[in-house]
């Protein structure tokens, strides 16, 4: 586009774009528009709307004789269920660090990963977990007790059983 | 015979030998001028320039740690594809395909062998590759960008190996992925800490466009399948052929201002040797600005890349396969047993390369696993743009200081990281000494940034009393490479179930 100096012409009366110009733009802004929104909505593409995983929620029977601070860890969960005077609760044993599964000894629990120990309430007692075990939410119906591991609960929530 | 007929049956006679002619138009390379002409005809030859500096063929310039990369890839590219005829990246499948290659495809064991044991070498010449650039100096004007692309090869040879861990599905691979996907969610040790994970939350998105799902399940395997054996791989050749494409275009690799001086007259055998200064200047009908690198720098002493340089490729290419085949005879690739999400191999162990970062992430997840791996790739990349500095360009230990500093920064890199372990390893650490403490005194206060600082300081020292930038560099990665090899080395060999320490494997507790 030439701009003669001293010879602006009113905004009305623009000076013509040469057609070439013009048509030189227009397929550069359409291809780098094409190409913003065509990258902004594949961005979308990775996250899908629904996540493909098992159901987080089961049932299970808890013994009649399940002493006191023993945890009961249904097959194939990494959950620890307990049972005591206070009622039955359920704690996560996905360790809080990087996810490795913990496992239930008498004083708590202990991470074969990195060395995270935690105490029997889930609370950090040594090693590299940033936070406390979550305890799970539980619901008890008759002789079953439901666990939802995608829900949590305040830490020390037990649940009163029949 | 009519004569049409004739000129045809002559034609058809003469196909193949046009074919070749037109293929390789220079004709066959027999003299420097058509071997010449060979090369820059051809496209893929013509990564290299036509004629080599007698210094680039030197064993101590490079000692071909380059071409080894080259060649471990190459071979892990043909021994992959192979592996894919019989793959199938479905969990559980997938184990059992592996399994099948390892036990019923004829050569299939060896082949995935050979793969393993390639990636692995491909992974040591590429670090060892960067050092010899970074002792070298050659990463200083004009090679800077040659430098960034290099650690763009590095991160992405890291990343295919770490995809591939995951494919065969077993107990190893399915423990190391949860960790490394955990890794990327770790920026939530300091938003949890902070309380903003619920409206900013970087690491659980990462996490979930690592894994494209909560668990490390088949849409995950189905991602780091497609990043081996797709993307990565795509992104590792753009980025070589820039990096080969490159050296050329900077004049060839990095060496002295004396080179020539320092050369001693080539061999009777050695034949022809260009003496004399290019004198191209290449601003051709005014269009290019600028002139080669190699303009007035004579004399040129250079020798044709046809055969010189081609031999010396091919000769590290084949003691590369052959390192490759001799291992894979010797050491099968490891298989455990089909991956269980519910009971963590003990110890679990990443890859032997990520071992010094998992013995950082001991301590805390978010400065072992990205924390100071960023701060080590962003002090890497900022080394050409800091040393600015012209001496002891293209010599081994080159620039103020030279190998005297490096062996005293040896022994600080390998003693502050010794030291610090013991402390750890005797005494414990923060969370063991003050229970209540906060996570995010954790993550700023643990051995790994502890060590940072400490080479950073010592860096800085250099750096004032050689009066050199180039001093700071020399230490600084010195101390980054002695802490490499001592954390890699305690993860690997002196750590065992719950990450304990133990002077042996045989020391640790039987199940």
């Amino acid at each position: 586009m030439t701009v003669i100096p001293g010879n602006s012409k009113s905004r009305l009366d623009p000076e013509p774009m040469p057609r070439r110009d013009w048509l030189g733009l227009t397929a550069l802004w359409s291809t780098a528009s094409a190409l913003l929104f065509g990258v902004l909505g594949a961005l979308r593409l990775p996250k899908a709307a629904v996540v493909a995983a098992p159901s987080k929620s089961f049932k299970i029977a808890l013994p009649e004789a399940l002493p006191a601070g023993e945890a009961l860890v249904p097959p194939g969960r990494a959950v620890a269920v307990y049972r005591d005077g206070e009622g039955v609760y359920a704690i996560s044993t996905i360790c809080t660090h990087l996810g490795c599964v913990v496992k239930p000894n008498a004083e708590g629990f202990e991470c074969p990963c990195h060395g995270s120990r935690f105490d029997a309430a889930g609370g950090v007692i040594k090693g590299p977990a940033p936070r406390a075990l979550p305890w799970l939410q539980v619901r008890v119906s008759g002789a079953d007790v439901q666990i939802d591991e995608g829900k949590t609960v305040p830490n020390g929530t037990k649940v009163k059983d029949a | 015979m009519t004569p049409a007929m004739t000129e045809f049956v002559d034609n058809l006679r003469a196909a193949p030998r046009r074919i070749l002619e037109t293929a390789f138009r220079g004709g066959a390379p027999k003299t420097d001028r058509t071997r010449s002409t060979f090369i820059f005809g051809n496209v893929f030859l013509h990564l290299h320039s036509v004629r080599v500096h007698r210094w680039t063929l030197r064993w101590s310039t490079t000692m071909g740690l380059g071409i080894a990369s080259t060649a471990a890839f190459l071979i892990t590219l043909v021994t992959g594809v192979l592996l894919m005829f019989y793959y199938k990246p479905y969990p559980d499948v997938a184990y059992q395909s592996i399994k099948d290659i390892h036990f019923v495809v004829p050569t299939g064991r060896f082949m995935r062998n050979i793969h393993r044991w390639a990636a692995n070498v491909m992974v040591v010449c590429v670090l060892l590759h960067m050092a010899r650039a970074f002792y070298t100096a050659s990463y200083r004007k004009p090679r800077e960008f040659n430098w960034l692309v290099g650690m763009g090869l590095l991160s992405i040879t890291l990343g295919l190996s770490f995809t591939g861990y995951l494919l065969p599905w077993d107990q190893l691979a399915y423990w190391a992925i949860t960790i490394g996907a955990n890794i990327a969610q770790s920026p939530r040790e300091i938003t949890d800490a902070l309380e903003i994970t619920e409206w900013f939350d970087p690491g659980g998105f990462q996490r979930a466009l690592l894994l494209g799902s909560e668990i490390v399940g088949e849409e995950a395997l189905i991602r780091f399948y497609l990043l081996h054996v797709m993307v990565l791989p795509l992104a590792l050749v753009f980025l070589m052929t820039i990096h080969f494409w490159r050296i050329r275009k900077d004049g060839g690799l990095a060496r002295p201002d004396d080179a020539d001086q320092q050369l001693q007259a080539p061999g009777g055998d050695v034949y022809p040797v260009f003496t004399q200064a290019p004198e191209k200047t290449y601003q051709l009908a005014a269009i290019v600005r600028g002139r080669t690198p190699a303009v007035g720098r004579g004399p040129e002493n250079t020798v044709p890349a046809m055969p010189h340089l081609f031999y010396a490729e091919l000769g590290v290419l084949m003691f590369t396969l052959l390192i490759c085949v001799a291992l894979s005879l010797v050491s099968d690739a490891p298989l455990k047993e089909l991956a269980n999400p519910s009971v963590p191999e003990n110890p679990a162990k990443a890859p032997w390369y990520f071992l010094g970062l998992q013995e950082l992430v001991a301590f805390s997840a978010f400065t072992g696993g990205i924390g100071v791996p960023s701060i080590v790739l962003l002090g890497l990349g900022l080394i050409p743009y800091l040393d600015r500095e012209s001496t002891g360009t293209g010599r081994w230990f080159g620039g103020p200081g030279g190998w005297p500093l490096v062996r005293r920064a040896l022994l600080v890199g390998f003693g502050a990281a010794l030291a610090i372990e013991a402390l750890v390893i005797r005494f414990g650490w923060i969370r063991e000494w003050f229970p209540s403490v906060g996570q995010l005194v954790v993550t700023a206060i643990n051995p790994g940034t502890l060590l940072t600082l400490i080479y950073g300081a010592y860096s800085v020292w250099l750096v004032k009393r050689y009066n050199s930038a180039r001093a700071g560099a020399l230490g600084l990665f010195t101390c980054f490479l002695c802490g490499f090899l001592v954390l890699t080395i305690i993860g690997t060999y002196f750590r065992g179930p719950n990450w304990v320490f133990y002077w042996s494997p045989g020391q640790w507790p039987k199940h």
